[in-house]
């Protein structure tokens, strides 16, 4: 056990779970019983609020253990995190501010939300929402996987149920404060996140390359340790069957980033369309900071860390590298800094996406389908405890199935994820799509993507289903015609999947207007997507 | 300022900035170890030189389209939903 570090850790952690309760009472509106004020925080943050809360909503504590760990084990291609989040920002800026727009004035809380008002359609709604919900799962399930890195590198490394009592009781905390203080407690808290996650990484950056003799020296002993592999795609390059598979990997990422529920609700809760556009500037910040971090997998070379066992399932984490590689070389105090910043880092987006799955489960399918007339009060309390379900579901996910479960999950919430955004992305701009259309493409590509998925495997770590997201072209078939004959070049297959989705949604559209199907009443209007927060077409905040 | 009320779109020629970033994915383009820089071969400090890119071509088209018109007062047809929203 390592008491300094533990100390330090709790002391943080108790810190923001003051915060985390106090935060109710922090730019209080009149009332918490709507979900513009639980769920968005009242639709009035501003740039720097945002910054940090849409900062570190983003970049997770997963992020900052798994970026690092696939370095370790397979060098560049984990580097891909740095050109996801650089090109992100420039793919996002115009349709976020219009998402941003129409949502203010319809009073839209989710994605789901815009889709069947553009569409007039709660079962195109439903299917989002649920999409998004099953996303985001795995995706909380995962923080809970860089928590329990940062809890075992402590010393917390029991064996069985028992061994997951500590995650137990932060998840529990955290699960309350959420629960009395909404969107606000993620908000307040990714201040000291992000401060405390700047801090360490700006340090270990500068300190721990020239313990290990400078950048040269560790690209070196990461190639070495690369060259010694069986494996022919890891290296300190990408290899030549790789490249489209990284730069496929960053694209779809990128384009499924803000598709994600929990990326909208930072969006949504911030006061204007300014506030929006000068994050854009700004949030790269934290992708310099990810490149950086990334580069952390090859200090732990140099370094010789070695991942520790996890007790509970008996195999090597090698997402436990970060947190060993700053126990061993820092001073324990700030080792327990360190490991706080990630755990903190783990609270804050675990908050906002159960917060995001929430609204999701109340204003689609609750309020759609089990009580059509809930008054807003009603609903924040549906909310409030759907957040509840939410948190406990994933830490089931990791207490009782394997972490690996989660980690595939999250592997196909990504491609999932993006066969939403014809019905939220491409409607901001156009109804041309048909909403069956919509529908035969989303079942399409969801039904493609999870099949590749399915059949990729890698002998090398004995799985055959679920073992990554790259397909080789090759293995391509249309019908048993292979239109890239044996090519080994990899891709992603979200982007395969996404194309497919479009395909079909082109040709059903076409049919649609061919037959003059009915295609739903838009309860838009253009103008709607261009005004901001002093317009007074805007929805009063919590009107009931 | 460019823009097409018919659709509801608007569009400003300085938009098309946020395309450069993009040319970061032609991974042949910087998929070589030298030049290295501080030891870091030219593949990362390459791809480093983006985020200060990205920054400023979104900061630009930011700057440069801040001052387009934006919507104020009601337009003259209202969805039957907007009307709705004045009863509750």
């Amino acid at each position: 056990m390592q008491w300094t570090e533990l100390i330090v850790f709790s002391a943080l952690f108790l810190l923001v779970t003051v915060m985390g309760f106090l935060a109710a009472r922090w730019q209080k509106g009149d009332t918490l019983d709507h979900l513009d004020e639980w769920g968005l925080g009242g639709r009035k943050f501003g740039s720097w609020i945002t910054w940090f809360l849409v900062g570190g909503d983003l970049y997770t504590a997963y992020t900052f253990v798994a970026v690092p760990a696939l370095m370790f084990g397979a060098g560049a291609t984990g580097f891909f995190a740095l050109p996801y989040t650089v090109i992100l920002y420039p793919l996002v800026f115009l349709p976020l501010v219009r998402m941003w727009s129409v949502s203010r004035v319809h009073g839209y809380v989710t994605p789901a939300d815009f889709v069947k008002g553009r569409y007039g359609s709660h079962w195109l709604a439903l299917i989002i929402a649920i999409t998004g919900i099953v996303a985001t799962m795995p995706y909380i399930a995962l923080q809970l996987v860089g928590l329990e890195a940062v809890l075992r590198s402590m010393g917390l490394n029991g064996s069985g149920i028992l061994g997951h009592l500590p995650l137990f009781i932060a998840f529990l905390i955290l699960a309350l404060y959420t629960y009395q203080s909404g969107l606000r407690a993620p908000a307040l808290i990714a201040f000291v996140k992000d401060i405390l996650i700047y801090l360490v990484i700006l340090v270990a950056i500068i300190y721990l390359p020239a313990k290990f003799g400078g950048w040269g020296e560790i690209f070196n002993d990461a190639q070495a340790k690369f060259d010694a592999t069986p494996s022919k795609t890891d290296g300190v390059l990408l290899t030549g069957t790789n490249q489209l598979q990284y730069a496929t990997l960053a694209l779809g990422s990128a384009l499924a980033l803000f598709l994600y529920p929990h990326s909208l609700t930072g969006i949504l809760a911030s006061r204007g369309r300014n506030v929006i556009k000068r994050n854009m500037v700004a949030l790269p910040a934290y992708s310099l900071l990810l490149g950086l971090l990334a580069l952390l997998g090859f200090v732990a070379i140099s370094a010789g860390t070695k991942p520790i066992v996890n007790q509970a399932t008996g195999r090597p984490d090698t997402n436990t590298i970060v947190p060993e590689l700053f126990g061993a070389n820092f001073p324990s105090w700030f080792a327990g800094i360190a490991f706080a910043a990630i755990g903190i880092g783990a609270l804050v987006p675990a908050a906002i996406m159960s917060i995001a799955a929430a609204n999701l489960w109340t204003r689609n399918v609750y309020k759609e389908y089990v009580k059509k007339n809930a008054t807003p009060a009603e609903e924040a309390k549906q909310a409030k405890l759907a957040s509840l379900v939410v948190k406990f579901g994933a830490v089931a996910f990791i207490v009782f199935i394997d972490p690996q479960f989660s980690i595939d999950l999250q592997l196909m919430g990504g491609v999932m994820i993006l066969q939403t955004l014809p019905a939220v992305a491409i409607a901001l701009y156009t109804r041309w799509f048909h909403v069956y259309a919509l529908v035969a493409g989303w079942i399409a590509g969801m039904g493609y993507g999870m099949w590749l998925l399915y059949n990729i495997g890698n002998p090398a770590i004995g799985k055959a289903h679920f073992a990554g997201s790259a397909l080789p072209l090759g293995k391509i078939s249309i019908f048993g015609w292979h239109p890239f004959g044996e090519s080994t070049t990899q891709i992603y297959v979200g982007i395969l999947a996404l194309f497919v989705n479009l395909l079909v949604a082109v040709i059903v559209t076409l049919i649609a207007k061919k037959a003059k199907w009915f295609n739903g009443t838009d309860q838009t209007d253009p103008s709607d997507y261009h005004v901001d927060e002093d317009n007074p077409r805007v929805k009063p905040i919590a009107a009931h | 300022m460019p823009s097409d009320h018919k659709t509801g779109l608007r569009w400003s020629n300085w938009n098309l900035l946020l395309i450069l970033p993009l040319f970061m994915l032609i991974t042949p383009w910087f998929n070589m170890d030298e030049p290295r820089i501080f030891g870091l071969p030219f593949f990362y400090w390459y791809q480093f030189l983006f985020v200060p890119l990205g920054v400023v071509c979104v900061g630009l088209v930011y700057v440069k389209t801040k001052d387009e018109p934006v919507v104020t007062g009601k337009p003259d047809k209202l969805g039957v939903d907007d009307l709705d929203e004045g009863a509750n």
